[in-house]
C-alpha cells in the first residue's frame, strides 16, 4: 500500500515556481475541455476555437496588443504593490478614474490644437488615477483602513462617477441620449502604429513601465525595501525603512499606472466616454501578477494569456453560440489552479512505501 | 520499569541522517539529561518521541508496550507533553485559550474553571500566569511558562523539556529544579534538554550524550565533570576554556539619562528614570528576566521606538528622537533577540540579508544597489564568522539558529560599529558557536567598540560583562564592575530588590 503525504520542503521549489503557472495552464485546459464537452461541443475544436483560432492572423496579434497593454500597465503598478504585502485591489477604480479624469479633460480641450493635448490628457488620466489611490494611502496610513475593503469600494464609487459622468455632464450633446461622450478630437487621440490595425502607441507604455519598474525592484535601495516591508515588517522596522512611505509609494505609483492605462484606453481604442471603458482589466491584471510570479517578464507574458481569455470569449460567442462569460470562467479557472499548484513550492509530494521495520508493524496493523 | 525506551531508532531527512540507532532509556521517576550541540539530532528524537516525526526504523516501548505515536494528540493521551525550544502559541489568543486548545473538550469546556486551573497550577510551581494576557504581549520566558504550565495541568508521566532554563534567573531555575524533583518523586519521568552542563550536572540522573546523530556516551551527571560532558558533546577539536581578562573602558559612547517611558501597549513595561551608559571598550552586561523592560528598552536604544531627543545620547550627541537609519550612521549596530523575523528575513537570501542594515555604506550608492559589493560583502561574513550555510543564495530561515546569529552579528560587526548591542546573543545557539560568538565582541570591545549585551545566561553575562547590572520591572539596578557582584546579589537585583547589600564577599566570578 502506497501511502502519499506532502511534506514541507527544506527551501521552497524555484523550479516548481516556475513550473506552477504550466501546470496551472494544462489544468484549465483540461478543465475547459471538459467543460465544453459538457456544453455538447467537441472540445478540441472549441478550444481551439477560444485560444488558437483568435492568434491565426495579424489583426488577431495587433488585437491581442491592444489587450496587453493595459493588462500589463495595472499589472506591474499592482505587483509594486503586492510585493509590498499592500492588497490593492483597486487598479480597476484607479484605471476607471483615469480614463474618467483624462477624458474629462479631452473633452474640455475638444476645440484645442496642438500636440500638447495629448500629453496634458495623458497626464491627467495618470493624476487621476494617482489621487485615487492616494485616498486608500491616506485611509491605510492615517486611519489603518483595511486596503483590501477600501480599494474594493473605491471601485464602485468609481464607477459610478463615470456613469454619472456619461449619463449626465459628459453626454455628448448630439449623442441621441446615448450614455456616451463625444468622440475625442484627433489632438487627444493616442497614435496607432498602422493605420490598418487598432494597436497604438500604449503598447510602449506598458513595455517602458515594465521596464523601469523592473529596474526599480531589482537595481535600487527603494525596491529592495518594499520587498523587505512586504517579507517581513518587523526586519524593515528594524532596519529603519520608513513604512508609511513605502505604502504611499507603492499605492502611488500603482494608481498612476492603472490611471494611465484608463485614459489610454478611452482615448486610444475606445476613443470616447461610455459605460464600459473597462471590461475588468484592473481585477484581471492581479491574476496576471500571480500567474507572471510577480516578475516584470513573467507579466508580460501572463499578460498576453489573459488578453487571450478576452478574446477566447468574443471567439466563442461568434463561432460557438457560447456566452461570453466563459472568459471569466477561465481566469478564474486559472487562478484557482495556480494557487493550488502553488502549494508545490513550499511542499512536496512523497510516496512513503510502508515500513517494514518492526517498529511500525504495528501501526501498519492498525492503519 | 522503564517509562519509555527507544530502541534502534533511526531517521534520515534528504541529505543527513538526524538518528542513526539511537538507544535511550529512562525509568519511572529518573531525570533524564539529553545532551548534544545544535543539529546533533536531540530535536528529531524528542519529535520522535512526541509523534511530530515518524522514525524510519526501530522501535519505541511506552511503560513495556510497543508503540507507534500517531501524532502530538496521541502522545497527549499516553501521558507525554512537550515544551518545544520554539514554542507552539497563538500569538493572537489569550494564555487561557492556547491552553484550551491542547487540552480535550471536556476539560476545555468551562473557561472559568479552566481560567481558575491555570492560575493554581502556575502559583503552585512559582511560574505566575494571568489566563486573559494575549500571548504576543508576553515576553520569551513568560511565553515558556505557558507552554509548561500547558503540560502539567495535563496527567503527565513523561515531560520533555527542551533548554527550558534560558530564560530564567537563578532563583528561577532553582524553583524550577524544585517543581521537577517533586513531579520525579511523584513518578513523572523526565527527559531535559540543555545546553547547560552545571545545570546537567545539578538536576540529572542520568544523561545520554548524542553527536552527529549517534550516541556518543552515557554517564552520571553528578560523577562527570563538566569538561568531560562538554568533550563528549563536541569531540576533540573544539577549544573549551574561556576565560575572558575585564576592561576598564574609556569615555561613554552610549548615555541614557532619566528614560522614562510609556508604551501604547497596555502589557508592554514602562520604563522609570533609566540612566546608565556603555564606554567605549568595555561590555555592560544587563542581566534580568524576560519582560521586564528590555524590549522597551532596547527598542528606544535602536530607534524602532522614540523618546525625548534628551534621554538616549551617542557620544554625548542627544538621538532619543532620531530614526533606526540615523543612528546606524552615527555607529550603532543591532542584533536583535528575534532572529528571524527581526533580525534577517527568513525567505530571502542571506545576500538580501546582509543588505538589510548594511545598506548606508559603500553597498548604495545614489539609491542604486552595487550587486558584487553585496555579494562580496555576504561572503566575507560566510568566511570569517566561519558561518555554515549553502552558499550566499541560501534562505535565511535554512540556517540553524547559531549558523544564523554568527550571520547576523558578522553582519553587524562588519560594519564596524561604535556601539553594539545584543540581545541575547547565543540564545538556543550551540556551544561552538556561542563560544564563537563571545570571542567576537571581546575583539570587538578591545577594538574599542562600546557593548551592550542584553542576556538571561548568567553565566554568559559574568564571562563577558566588564560592568553589569540587572533591570527589573523597568527599573534598572545600580551598575558595578562584575567583580564586585556576587551572583546572589545580582539575583537580588534581578528580583527588584536594589537595595540588597553586596555583604557576601566571596568570589562572584565562577
Amino acid at each position: 500500500m502506497l501511502n502519499i503525504t506532502l511534506e514541507k520542503r527544506p527551501s521552497d521549489s524555484k523550479l516548481m515556481s516556475y513550473l506552477s503557472p504550466i501546470f496551472a495552464v494544462i489544468l484549465t485546459l483540461i478543465s475547459g475541455g471538459l467543460l465544453f464537452t459538457a456544453l455538447g461541443q467537441d472540445p478540441f475544436h472549441a478550444l481551439y476555437t477560444f485560444f488558437i483560432s483568435p492568434l491565426t492572423d495579424i489583426y488577431g496579434w495587433t488585437e491581442l496588443g491592444v489587450k496587453v497593454a493595459p493588462l500589463t500597465l495595472c499589472a506591474i503598478g499592482l505587483m509594486l504593490c503586492f510585493k509590498a504585502r499592500v492588497w490593492n485591489i483597486g487598479a480597476e477604480g484607479q484605471f476607471i478614474l483615469g480614463g474618467l479624469g483624462g477624458g474629462y479633460i479631452a473633452l474640455e480641450l475638444m476645440d484645442a490644437e496642438g500636440f500638447w493635448v495629448l500629453p496634458l490628457v495623458l497626464f491627467f488620466g495618470a493624476l487621476s488615477g494617482l489621487l485615487w489611490g492616494a485616498l486608500t494611502a491616506l485611509l491605510k496610513t492615517r486611519f489603518g483602513a483595511n486596503e483590501i475593503l477600501t480599494t474594493i469600494m473605491l471601485n464602485y464609487i468609481a464607477l459610478n462617477w463615470l456613469l454619472y459622468g456619461v449619463h449626465g455632464p459628459l453626454k455628448d450633446p448630439d449623442g441621441f441620449n446615448f450614455p456616451e461622450s463625444a468622440l475625442f478630437s484627433d489632438f487627444a487621440t493616442l497614435p496607432v502604429l498602422s493605420d490598418d490595425y487598432r494597436l497604438n502607441i500604449s503598447i510602449f507604455f506598458a513595455l517602458f513601465a515594465v521596464a523601469v519598474i523592473w529596474a526599480l525592484m531589482s537595481k535600487t535601495l527603494l525596491g529592495f525595501q518594499i520587498s523587505v516591508l512586504g517579507e517581513d515588517k518587523a526586519a524593515a522596522r528594524f532596519a529603519g525603512f520608513k513604512e508609511e512611505r513605502l505604502i504611499w509609494f507603492v499605492l502611488l505609483a500603482c494608481g498612476a499606472l492603472a490611471g494611465l492605462a484608463g485614459v489610454s484606453e478611452v482615448t486610444g481604442s475606445i476613443g470616447q466616454l461610455n459605460p464600459y471603458i473597462s471590461p475588468g482589466y484592473g481585477y484581471a491584471a492581479i491574476i496576471v501578477v500571480f500567474l507572471g510570479r510577480m516578475h516584470p517578464i513573467g507579466i508580460v507574458f501572463a499578460s498576453m494569456l489573459l488578453a487571450l481569455t478576452y478574446m477566447g470569449g468574443e471567439m466563442a460567442q461568434m463561432d460557438l453560440a457560447l456566452p461570453k462569460s466563459l472568459t471569466g470562467l477561465f481566469q478564474g479557472m486559472l487562478l484557482f489552479y495556480l494557487l493550488a499548484c502553488d502549494l508545490l513550492i513550499s511542499y512536496r509530494i512523497v510516496r512513503k512505501p510502508t515500513a517494514r521495520s518492526t517498529g511500525s508493524s504495528s501501526n501498519s496493523a492498525q492503519a | 520499569m522503564n517509562q519509555i525506551e527507544l530502541n534502534n531508532i533511526t531517521k534520515r531527512y534528504p541529505g543527513c541522517v538526524a538518528n542513526q540507532s539511537v538507544d535511550l532509556k529512562v525509568a519511572v521517576g529518573e531525570i533524564h539529561a539529553l545532551l548534544g550541540e545544535n543539529g546533533a539530532g536531540k530535536s528529531t528524537l524528542m519529535k520522535i518521541i512526541y509523534g511530530v516525526v515518524k522514525p524510519d526504523e526501530g522501535a519505541m516501548r511506552w511503560q513495556g508496550q510497543t508503540v507507534s505515536v500517531k501524532g502530538p494528540a496521541h502522545a497527549r493521551d499516553l501521558g507525554i507533553g512537550m515544551v518545544f525550544q520554539h514554542f507552539s502559541l497563538f500569538e493572537t489568543l489569550t494564555v487561557a485559550e492556547n491552553i484550551a486548545l491542547s487540552l480535550p473538550k471536556a476539560e476545555s469546556a468551562s473557561m472559568d474553571l479552566l481560567k481558575q486551573r491555570i492560575i493554581d497550577v502556575s502559583e503552585h510551581y512559582g511560574m505566575k500566569l494571568d489566563p486573559n494576557r494575549y500571548v504576543h504581549t508576553l515576553s520569551i520566558g513568560e511565553q515558556q511558562r505557558v507552554e509548561i504550565v500547558r503540560c502539567l495541568l495535563q496527567d503527565v508521566k513523561l515531560l520533555i523539556l527542551d533548554e527550558p532554563t534560558s530564560v530564567l534567573t537563578p532563583q528561577e531555575v532553582e524553583t524550577l529544579f524544585k517543581t521537577l524533583h517533586l513531579l520525579s518523586d511523584e513518578g513523572c519521568s523526565i527527559l531535559f534538554i540543555s545546553h547547560k552542563l552545571d545545570e546537567v550536572r545539578a538536576l540529572c540522573d542520568h544523561a545520554t550524550i548524542l553527536k552527529s546523530g549517534q550516541v556518543s556516551g552515557h554517564c552520571v551527571p553528578s560523577e562527570t565533570t563538566t569538561e568531560e560532558l562538554a568533550r563528549l558533546m563536541v569531540g576533540d577539536d573544539t577549544p573549551l576554556t574561556e576565560d575572558y581578562k575585564k576592561a576598564e573602558g574609556d569615555e561613554a559612547f552610549l548615555s541614557i539619562v532619566d528614560l522614562s517611558h510609556q508604551s501604547d501597549d497596555p502589557f508592554a513595561c514602562t520604563l522609570k528614570n533609566v540612566s546608565f551608559e556603555v564606554k567605549a571598550g568595555e561590555i555592560l552586561g544587563i542581566a534580568g528576566v524576560a519582560g521586564n523592560g528590555q524590549e522597551e528598552l532596547l527598542n528606544l536604544i535602536s530607534g524602532e521606538d522614540t523618546s525625548a531627543k534628551e534621554t538616549v545620547f551617542f557620544a554625548k550627541k542627544a538621538v532619543g528622537n532620531l530614526t533606526p537609519e540615523k543612528r546606524r550612521i552615527l555607529g550603532l549596530g543591532f542584533v536583535p533577540e528575534e532572529r528571524l523575523g527581526r533580525g534577517a528575513v527568513p525567505d530571502m537570501s542571506l545576500q538580501d540579508n546582509g543588505l538589510l542594515t548594511g545598506y548606508q555604506g559603500e553597498l548604495t550608492k545614489n539609491g542604486i544597489i552595487n550587486t558584487g559589493k553585496v555579494k562580496a560583502f555576504a561572503q566575507n561574513i560566510l568566511e570569517r564568522f566561519n558561518v555554515k550555510a549553502a552558499g550566499i543564495h541560501a534562505q535565511a530561515k535554512s540556517l540553524s539558529g547559531g549558523n544564523l546569529q554568527k550571520y547576523i552579528i558578522g553582519r553587524e560587526i562588519l560594519q564596524d560599529p561604535k556601539l553594539l548591542v545584543c540581545s541575547h546573543p547565543t540564545w538556543g545557539v550551540d556551544i561552538g558557536a556561542a563560544i564563537l560568538i563571545r570571542h567576537e565582541l571581546i575583539k570587538l570591545r578591545d577594538e574599542g567598540c562600546a557593548v551592550l549585551v542584553v542576556s538571561e545566561d548568567i553565566d554568559e553575562l559574568y564571562s563577558i560583562s566588564d560592568r553589569i547590572c540587572a533591570i527589573c520591572d523597568g527599573e534598572l539596578s545600580p551598575v558595578a564592575p562584575t567583580h564586585d557582584v556576587s551572583i546572589n546579589q545580582l539575583g537580588m537585583w534581578m528580583a527588584g530588590d536594589f537595595h540588597a547589600l553586596n555583604n557576601e564577599n566571596e568570589g562572584a566570578v565562577k
